[in-house]
């Protein structure tokens, strides 16, 4: 349950270097966009860990419901197909 | 680079030295007391920033002066009549508005101040303020904004915010003012003219407090003295307790 003047919660994103996706790395409470990018420098970067941060409102981000992981993700179990070294390439074939 | 006894340089790098000595003790009493867990790294972080650059500066006076003391020795065994730093950063945490308000005097004379030492003829200083530029704009940015949170938020905290300006004014004044040791180390192009900040100084203060919704007090008496190691008494209960340790066991290491 919320409180009444309590900040909303952010999640955290930070790129560690240039070229890499920004990964997840936990969340805080801010005011605002700012004040979360700011937390999130002074919390999550001030071991030189990022290059680059992204901060999301929590209540933001939409997430699979645990009950519903059978139909979402069993289904993918056991489909070799789905992998490109499921197919062996003939021989002769070029540029690919 | 080794100075004479007498070299005004010892003192001008101690002033430095000291600022952020002090004003780092002062941020790390706020660990674990802060309004948010988060506040708690920040000001923490800015605590440990600020010890860096007194490490820095203190050093280089030690080296300066040649006398053997090092960073340690200044830190925990000088009285506070020993110490140079400007009343402002001595001042009592107060409450969260108070210990933003005094931030903010700080990192913005100190952002300026190290943007002309930047230029300094003595390359070491050179490089420190170069260096501890760039974390000081971080302070700066945040004090800065949470100056206009606090003044520009609810009735309770702008009524702190405003008393804390008014209860810290008179202490701002000091930084910018030219003694014999400024005036020495702007002959030899080794500082700056204090004063020239002043402008640039109260420019952007006027519009932080603008944005703030902020008072800029009229009373234009301004209370000086740290610098040449006149102090307020608050000054030395923050070295009974930073100093404590090692005056009772000189041989204590870890």
């Amino acid at each position: 349950m919320k409180k009444k003047h309590e900040w909303p919660q952010w999640e955290v994103f930070v790129r560690s270097e240039a070229g890499l996706a920004h990964k997840h790395v936990g969340s805080l409470h801010a005011a605002d966009a700012r004040m979360a990018l700011e937390n999130a420098r002074d919390v999550y970067t001030r071991r030189n860990e990022g290059v680059s941060i992204w901060v999301v409102k929590s209540d933001d981000v939409y997430a699979t419901d645990p009950s519903e992981s059978e139909e979402f993700f069993d289904p993918s179990e056991g489909k070799s197909y789905r992998y490109p070294t499921y197919y062996h390439v003939p021989e002769g074939v070029k540029h690919l | 680079m080794i100075a004479t006894a007498r070299d005004p340089r010892v003192e001008y790098v101690m002033r430095l030295g000291d600022n952020a000595l002090v004003l780092a003790q002062r941020l790390c009493a706020w660990i674990a007391h802060a309004p948010v867990m988060e506040e708690d790294v920040a000001l923490a972080n800015v605590s440990l920033d600020l010890f860096g650059q007194a490490r820095l500066w203190l050093g280089y006076a030690g080296e300066l002066e040649g006398a053997g003391r090092d960073e340690d020795h200044f830190a925990f065994h000088r009285a506070a009549s020993g110490f140079r730093n400007v009343l402002l950063v001595e001042r009592p945490n107060g409450d969260f508005a108070a210990t933003t308000v005094r931030g903010y005097f700080f990192d913005l004379w100190s952002y300026l101040a190290l943007g002309e030492l930047a230029r300094s003829r003595d390359e070491r200083i050179a490089a420190i303020a170069g260096k501890t530029r760039k974390e000081t704009a971080y302070h700066l940015r945040r004090s800065e904004d949470w100056l206009i949170r606090l003044g520009d938020g609810t009735p309770e905290s702008h009524a702190r915010t405003q008393h804390a300006v008014n209860d810290l004014w008179r202490y701002t004044g000091e930084p910018f003012l030219r003694d014999e040791i400024d005036a020495a180390m702007l002959d030899a192009g080794v500082g700056f003219d204090p004063a020239t900040l002043l402008d640039p100084w109260n420019e952007r203060v006027r519009s932080a407090f603008s944005a703030a919704t902020l008072a800029i007090p009229s009373d234009p008496w301004m209370q000086r003295g740290g610098k040449s190691g006149l102090h307020t008494e608050q000054l030395s209960y923050l070295l009974a307790e930073m100093q404590a340790l090692p005056r009772s066991m000189p041989e204590a290491a870890w």
